[in-house]
């Protein structure tokens, strides 16, 4: 059997498999927090100093979250209804011109065009047009599969799927300053705040 | 946020109380003087008018009827389907359905007298008819007056049971808090369910399908159904917005409950039209002469495009207006995605019931419009009444935090 951990690393050396993030040593500052009210608290605050690339990491959801972030709406609505229209499309037309242009034939002394015999299918494709839509818009949007992230340069960082609420700040937003923000991670309760580094 | 940081949330007790807002508290009287000019206007206007205008009147008032019990029934399925999921998110909004199952009681007298004018509805009630139809007497077992009667009256004796029994355990827990309470309504709401399936599916059968007891359709309970979800989502929307507008329920009922309410209403808007699809799809398909006549018959002359205004009206232009979730978190938007839908059941039960009094097309009658404003007077006098027997949410109800702090992600 491989080594899970000589795995992970070899395949985060794949490029399309790790996130697109721009050059530098140092990722950013990554703040541990012990409660997930203090996390949320703490997301008010971030988004209120202004900062524009961070995140927050939770082992599991928190309702509200996205409006202390000040997230905006998600965009996969739009995904998901352009494809959703796009498959009921696509079942009209190939049903149509399957059985009224290309290969005509009289079933059941009905209408070479039977819309009413599409609709289960245009209702199908519409699905799954929507649900690819969903589903593969989020990878897109999320970035996945990203197999590394430097993020997992901090061991702490494990807790991030278990007991531990962080808040990470990149080092590319502008406002970022490496003393400054850990200070004002630190003051905002965070209980260890730490540089990773990229 | 789900976190206790957000707690306590400090609300009047006075504004959980109808009471405290004029308007709604009024909603018995309105309701009563509404029933009382519109039913006895009917029976004046009707009565008063030669054999069609008699016969007109109990369509009307069948259309009317119908229209109040599926928003009561639609009401009973809420409370009975939140209690045996344990819901949470819903108690806030609850008492809303379970005051408009509280009016079942009062609807029933709506059916009274139809009970007696049944050979102006049925043709298998009209004994000459059934002399020469073969197919309306190998149907007398099931159709004929006292065992129609009699189905009618279990009908609303389980469905006013359940109601009263629910409602008044409801009731009990605001003054004693008992937690049990809560255990026995959801140990009693699947075998409720199971019943209120069962007479839903057959009272659409005798009071919708046997209207033409020549046609056939085994999805028609649950196009019925559909159609009862549809009404009470629509009404429960507009009371939650009424009510909050009135300043009853300041942060009790949020704009995440109306919000989640208006997606039941787009999920079952959207229920309606594959039910009624399969419906007709399947009819379509197989182009048998028993089950054609139905839709033959609304396709014909101006029924036609009733027909094709109840696909667009009740399905796709709501579909797209209510997708948006900007819509459904706008009170003013959705109150009047609502009133559009509670107008499009109307139009939906009066499509069931007269294109067989009027095969010819589409004929609307002012006893349409007097009947409607009876029976939806009744109705909001027996809601209203029920809204002041106690508090507008269950204020003991163990899950009440949960709701309170409801958030759609």
């Amino acid at each position: 059997m491989a080594d899970p951990m000589n795995l992970r690393s070899r395949l985060a050396k794949i490029p399309l498999l790790r996130p697109s993030l721009p050059p530098g040593e140092r990722f950013g500052v990554l703040a541990e927090f012990s409660t997930p009210t203090a996390l949320y608290n703490a997301c008010e605050k971030v988004r209120d100093a202004g900062f524009t690339r961070w995140d927050a990491h939770t082992p599991f959801p928190i309702h509200g979250l996205d409006r202390a972030m000040g997230l905006r709406a998600s965009r996969i609505p739009w995904i998901v209804l352009v494809l959703a229209l796009g498959g009921a499309v696509t079942a009209i037309s190939l049903q149509g011109w399957v059985a009224a242009i290309a290969y005509p034939l009289v079933v059941s002394g009905k209408p070479f065009f039977s819309w009413p015999a599409f609709i289960p299918i245009t209702f199908e494709l519409a699905v799954l047009g929507g649900a690819l839509g969903a589903v593969f818009g989020m990878f897109a949007f999320n970035q996945l599969p990203t197999l590394h992230h430097p993020l997992f340069n901090s061991t702490r960082f494990e807790r991030a799927s278990d007991d531990g609420f962080f808040i990470s700040i990149e080092s590319w937003d502008p406002k970022f300053d490496a003393t400054t923000t850990s200070e004002l991670l630190q003051g905002l309760g965070a209980s260890h705040v730490e540089l990773v580094a990229s | 946020m789900s976190d206790a940081a957000d707690l306590p949330r400090t609300v009047s007790a006075a504004s959980l109380r109808v009471e405290s807002s004029p308007a709604w508290n009024r909603l018995p009287t309105v309701g009563s003087l509404m029933a009382a000019v519109g039913l006895l206007g009917s029976l004046a206007i009707g009565l008063g008018g030669n054999a069609a205008a008699q016969t007109q009147l109990w369509h009307s008032w069948l259309v009317a009827a119908l229209f109040v019990l599926t928003i009561a029934l639609g009401g009973m399925f809420f409370v009975l389907i939140h209690h045996a999921t344990q819901a949470g998110w819903s108690v806030t909004v609850r008492r809303i359905a379970e005051n408009a199952m509280a009016a079942i009681p009062f609807i029933a007298l709506l059916f009274v007298p139809l009970l007696f004018v049944l050979s102006e509805l049925f043709p298998w009630s009209r004994a000459a008819e059934v002399a020469h139809d073969p197919l309306l007497a190998h149907k007398a077992a099931l159709l004929n007056t006292p065992f129609f009667v009699g189905r009618t009256v279990v009908y609303f004796l389980l469905w006013s049971a359940i109601a009263i029994w629910f409602n008044s355990l409801s009731r009990r827990q605001d003054d004693d808090g008992d937690q049990e309470i809560t255990r026995r309504m959801r140990r009693a709401s699947p075998p409720a369910l199971i019943v209120f399936a069962l007479t839903v599916t057959f009272a659409s059968f005798d009071w919708l399908m046997s209207l033409d007891a020549h046609w056939y359709s085994t999805i028609f309970g649950v196009y019925f159904f559909a159609g009862c979800l549809v009404g009470i989502y629509a009404f429960m929307s507009l009371v939650a917005i009424g009510q909050r507008r009135a300043g009853l329920l300041p942060g009790v009922v949020t704009t995440e409950h109306v919000n989640l309410l208006g997606m039941l209403l787009f999920g079952f808007v959207a229920f309606w039209a594959y039910i009624g699809f399969s419906q007709y799809l399947l009819i379509w398909y197989a182009n048998l002469p028993e089950e054609t006549g139905f839709f033959a018959m609304r396709l014909a002359g101006s029924w036609r495009p009733i027909t094709i205004g109840l696909v667009l009206g009740h399905f796709i232009v709501p579909f797209f207006f209510l997708m948006p979730r900007t819509i459904k978190r706008n009170s003013t938007a959705l109150a009047v995605g609502a009133a559009w839908m509670l107008l499009m059941h109307a139009l939906d039960l009066h499509w069931l019931v007269m294109p067989i009094l009027h095969p010819e097309g589409f004929t609307p009658a002012l006893v349409d419009v007097t009947t409607m404003i009876g029976a939806v007077g009744l109705f909001l006098a027996a809601f209203g009444r029920a809204s002041r027997r106690q508090a507008l949410v269950p204020v003991r109800d163990p899950r009440l935090t949960e709701s309170l702090l409801f958030d759609n992600i």
